[in-house]
């Protein structure tokens, strides 16, 4: 009773035989473009000449589309021999062919300027990719990496190579490819012609980086207000961070709750309620200022509109995740560490000094670049609060809903915007991550962490109370202000806005929502439900493969995974919107353009669940799998999943919460008949209708609230409770 | 003796390595590796960690690929092969038990990645159970299992696919010293009794000793020597191979002129007539085992070295000693029997070697 006798190479005939066969329904069954009114309503069937395959249209008004077979014979013919080898350079040349015919020939006619002045014709024209062109274009990839497993690549593991050729398409179509759209209409004017001098006469423009205000002048450039903000956050959010998290660990309360609170906040937290919710106490109409005006006769003022409305709001957003970062790291200063400096006769303050603070530190400069990249990516708050004060995410918005509506203006900004982003993330990986002494996640070695010296702790309580207070007063805002008539002139209960925005009525046929926030609420959670099992997958697989394969560029991989973490979404939405407005790949205005952006923001939440729950497995389990004859799918599926249990839950919560209050790629891509709620929230507070904005998003916070403390309740403390993982999943770049 | 030699000729290999290399960029950890191993036999890797002896065993599983050579499992290449589709099962040193299954499940794992259906599965992982003695605990959870009976799960686990070599990963690691002893009699015992081929890897050369029918010592990723264990300790290759397979105390000396088996060879004062064993006439050394150092009160005669003791324990069934020597200047490490008259440390005492029971080693 032996294994099946292994054959040197064998050849995978039913496994390449499969792909073969869908790669010919994509050319000759299925149709090759974007059908209108949907695949699924099957029109296309009754009209199969006009909607057909490739190869039909191929004969018909599309040549180019014929080469495509090409490369399916030989690859047929490959099969016909047993042969793997050349599959790749088969499949290449086919996914080589889609993306130049793709690219070079679009809706109206030819896709580069250049192509058009050689031919002298407006060209020929196509619609964008149908499901006949992806699953075509998905079995071209597997039969490359059918070769590459042939060749002995990654132990010449099919699934392993497959589900990685897949990662990295999705990672160049759905990250790459917007982001080099990004930079090729930056260097186009409005009507698409290349414009070199237009680009660097809108990159040096300046609006984005004048420095008038520093010589008496009334505004500086985009640039430097949207930095100034952020270095100020980033300056003060770590500050506070800092002062909560020693009093949470290195004092007498040693706040549990504290942590609890302050870690779950920023998930349920819709981004742009903090602001509002300062409107509603410091605004023109706010209560405070009625109360100052009132009593003290100061007069009212529009000071919270503008850089100190927007810093507020930040550092209230983002110190939570400051915070988590720096309890990280505090717990990760081993207590032993600072018992021995103390039994070499330090006193409490020069431990600190000495021993503790150097060794927090990097961890110190983690958290400041962590909220620097957030307040740089922050679109809601400035949107809401900021007034006459511009910074750069929501110059890229108006810059393209506005009335100037300048994609190429939108496009340099986006760059700008990027650049400061991913340089502040490039230097926290790099740079900081190597200088970090602490290591998180060992085993404590016991002993009890020393007490803060006096005036530290007096310091420390003194900059986080009236913070605390503050952050409780504008959640009591959020969840009460909805429910009187008008917060602090008027606080007289009522109902009219919850009814308005949730009444449910008895009509002709039944029960039916009629409130006006349904529509929105009810797709948010749609789209949101739907990516959920998709964010889940893609991360998790990603995860598995960066922490148990080894391949020649797995650094790079790593790298463009976790990068989307530092892509503000207002970057996400405009590049989505310059790149999948047109062919190849139309999908603006639909579902799923708004459930892929809600997939790839949100990816690297699941790779870093997944990443911590694997790092805990212990690697020979899988080994132990794979000599028992389990290939690494069935190794996946029947030892790797049934312990990452946790991961899935955390990445698939993580991934719906932050899908529901996900505003600033998303605003680019909702639509009438896809609107979202964190959208429809921010319109009614851009109206003045803060009544429905603010007992929706009270709604919105209470929902997230019953989700996370729901599921917490039904998988148990372990896999959401953990403080580590809340560290990793945290939510960054707004 | 040599019989495993003598089984090779005309019998193929149940495993052959031929010329094997694994690198990780610079660094090579496993050099041109060479061997072959009967079927049938329990075969250690031995060597200190970091020797590549754990790699040479992942190479065998294919939970590694060659960089370069050859691996051929019962005559048929499976160089290229990954570890699903190789012949070969594994013990870990963490036994590695699937923590959601039971022990039932755990065992009849490799059976169903087979395609075995539930029933059969189940009958000949019982059938393994109650050979490793566990019948009774298929519904138990991994831990619920002492750590000896995990390991006999985890070997059940691998015997159930009635593997051509099965491996072991210093399997005796994680048990504590008394239970070793008995783990290692099980494992060769039923490595006997089922006539499997093992390969067993270890860092401790007295389990290696009591276990192996054949040991093939690893040094910096290349393989120092190959033998039964009657071989290595009587006969070691090299310096480091007398060292590291127990003790030895290693004298400088130097070797004289050839006379047919025997020669010359001067160790301080003494001058010894020695099998050269091939060892060209010039420096070498002299491996003297402790137990076969004999100190005798008082200085040194004929045929003996002066020394003086400069450490003494008494460890209840014999004593250890350190004698410092001037000629040749080095320390000596002895034991010996008598616990009762010992040596006091500065005692001037004499030290005999037993010419029947030192070997002479080349330099390396």
């Amino acid at each position: 009773m032996t294994r099946p006798t292994p054959h040197q190479n064998t050849f995978p005939a039913r496994n390449i035989g499969a792909w073969l066969l869908l790669a010919w329904a994509g050319l000759l069954i299925l149709p090759w473009y974007k059908v209108e009114g949907g695949f699924f309503s099957f029109g296309w069937l009754a009209d199969f000449a006009a909607h057909g395959p490739a190869v039909l249209r191929g004969l018909h008004d599309a040549p180019w589309l014929l080469p495509l077979a090409l490369p399916l014979l030989a690859a047929t013919w490959l099969w016909a021999r047993r042969r793997t080898a050349g599959l790749a350079v088969a499949g290449g040349i086919a996914l080589v062919w889609m993306a130049v015919e793709g690219l070079a020939i679009i809706h109206s006619g030819w896709g580069f300027g250049w192509l058009a002045a050689l031919a002298g014709t407006k060209g020929p024209v196509q619609p964008g990719m149908g499901w006949g062109a992806v699953i075509y274009a998905l079995s071209m990839l597997m039969l490359v990496a059918a070769d590459f497993a042939g060749r002995g690549w990654c132990k010449g593991d099919r699934f392993v190579i497959g589900s990685l050729l897949i990662v990295i398409a999705t990672l160049v179509i759905f990250v790459a490819y917007p982001l080099l759209s990004i930079l090729s209409s930056a260097v186009r004017d409005n009507s698409g012609n290349f414009a070199p001098a237009l680009f660097t006469q809108k990159l040096f423009d300046a609006n984005i980086w004048s420095l008038d205000c520093l010589i008496g002048g009334n505004r500086c450039g985009v640039a430097w207000n949207t930095l100034f903000v952020a270095v100020l956050v980033g300056v003060l959010a770590t500050a506070l961070g800092l002062a909560l998290a020693l009093i949470a660990l290195r004092t007498q309360i040693r706040a549990k709750w504290l942590l609890r609170g302050l870690s779950i906040l920023p998930i349920i937290t819709p981004p742009f309620v903090i602001g509002l919710a300062l409107i509603l106490l410091f605004g023109r109409a706010g209560m405070v200022t009625e109360f100052l005006s009132h009593h003290f006769g100061i007069p009212r003022s529009r000071w919270i509109y503008g850089v100190a409305g927007i810093t507020m709001a930040q550092v209230l957003a983002f110190t939570p995740i400051a915070f988590l970062v720096l309890v990280g790291v505090l717990q990760g200063v081993s207590p032993s560490m600072e018992e021995a400096s103390q039994t070499l006769r330090a006193s409490r303050w020069r431990t600190f000094r000495t021993v503790t603070w150097p060794l927090i530190r990097p961890g110190l400069a983690s958290a400041f670049l962590i909220s620097f990249i957030e307040s740089m990516a922050d679109f809601a708050n400035p949107l809401v609060i900021g007034g006459n004060y511009n910074v750069l995410s929501t110059d890229i918005f108006f810059a393209v809903v506005g009335a100037a509506h300048d994609q190429g203006r939108a496009a340099v900004l986006a760059i700008v915007l990027l650049v400061f982003t991913l340089a502040a993330f490039l230097i926290q990986r790099q740079w900081i991550g190597k200088r970090s002494y602490v290591t998180v996640g060992g085993k404590g070695d016991g002993g009890t962490p020393a007490p803060l010296p006096g005036g530290l702790r007096i310091g420390a309580y003194g900059i986080a109370v009236p913070w605390l207070v503050l952050t409780v007063v504008v959640y009591a805002i959020i969840l009460i202000g909805g429910f009187v008539n008008q917060i602090g002139r008027d606080n007289t209960p009522t109902l009219q806005y919850f009814l308005t925005a949730f009444s449910v009525e008895k009509g002709v046929g039944g029960w039916f929502l009629s409130g006006s926030a349904w529509p929105s609420l009810t797709m948010t959670m749609t789209l949101a439900l739907v990516s959920m099992p998709f964010t889940a997958a893609i991360g998790l697989l990603t995860a598995y493969l960066l922490d148990r394969q080894r391949f020649a560029g797995r650094a790079l991989f790593e790298f463009l995974a976790m990068m989307s973490f530092a892509i503000p979404g207002t970057v996400v939405g405009i590049s989505y919107i310059l790149a999948f407005n047109v062919p190849p790949i139309q999908m603006t205005g639909t579902g799923l353009i708004i459930i892929i952006s809600f997939v790839f923001r949100n990816m690297p939440v699941a790779i870093r669940a997944g990443l911590a729950n694997l790092g805990q497995i212990d690697k020979s389990l899988d080994e132990a799998s794979l000599t028992l004859g389990a290939r690494s799918f069935a190794t996946l599926r029947r030892v790797m999943l049934p312990l990452m249990k946790p991961a899935i839950v955390t990445a698939m919560i993580y991934s719906f919460v932050r899908a529901m209050t996900a505003v600033s790629a998303v605003i680019f891509l909702a639509t009438g008949r896809f609107n979202l709620a964190t959208v429809y929230i921010v319109g009614r507070a851009d109206v003045g209708e803060y009544g429905i904005a603010i007992v929706y998003a009270a709604v919105m916070i209470v929902l997230m609230m019953i989700v996370l403390v729901g599921i917490q309740f039904f998988v148990g403390e372990r896999s959401l409770g953990r403080r580590r993982e809340g560290v990793d999943a945290m939510p960054i770049a707004a | 003796m040599n019989h495993t030699t003598g089984a090779m000729i005309g019998a193929i290999p149940a495993v052959r390595f031929e010329a094997v290399t694994k690198r990780y960029g610079q660094v090579v950890a496993v050099d041109h590796v060479g061997f072959d191993i009967a079927p049938g036999t329990l075969v250690t890797l031995l060597g200190p960690s970091g020797c590549g002896k754990t790699t040479t065993l992942r190479l065998i599983a294919g939970l590694e690929q060659a960089s370069d050579g050859r691996i051929l499992i019962d005559g048929t290449d499976v160089t290229a092969l990954s570890a699903a589709e190789r012949d070969v099962s594994m013990v870990f040193q963490s036994y590695a038990l699937f923590p959601h299954m039971d022990v039932m499940e755990n065992v009849s794992y490799g059976l169903r990645a087979m395609g075995l259906k539930k029933a059969d599965a189940a009958a000949r992982a019982a059938e393994k159970l109650a050979l490793v003695g566990l019948s009774g605990y298929e519904k138990r959870q991994p831990s619920e299992l002492s750590g000896g009976q995990q390991q006999r799960v985890a070997v059940a686990r691998a015997i159930v696919l009635e593997p051509k070599v099965l491996l072991f990963d210093e399997p005796l690691s994680n048990l504590d010293a008394k239970l070793r002893r008995r783990v290692r009699d099980e494992i060769r015992g039923l490595q006997q009794d089922l006539s499997l081929t093992v390969v067993y890897v270890t860092h401790d050369q007295e389990e290696a000793l009591a276990v192996s029918d054949r040991i093939i010592v690893m040094r910096s990723a290349r393989v120092a020597q190959d033998g039964t264990p009657r071989e290595l300790y009587n006969a070691p290759a090299s310096r480091f191979v007398a060292d590291f397979m127990g003790d030895a105390n290693l004298l400088e000396a130097t070797v004289g002129e050839h006379h047919s088996e025997t020669a010359k060879v001067s160790v301080g004062p003494l001058s010894l007539d020695l099998p050269h064993r091939g060892i060209a006439p010039g420096p070498a050394a002299l491996a003297v085992r402790p137990h076969s150092v004999r100190l005798t009160a008082g200085s040194a005669g004929r045929g003996g070295i002066e020394g003086q003791v400069t450490k003494a324990a008494y460890l209840g069934d014999h004593m250890e000693y350190m004698v410092a020597t001037v000629s040749p200047k080095t320390e000596i490490f002895a034991t010996a029997a008598d616990v009762n008259r010992p040596h006091a440390v500065g005692a001037d005492v004499a030290v005999h070697l037993d010419p029947e029971s030192i070997v002479l080693v080349g330099n390396d």
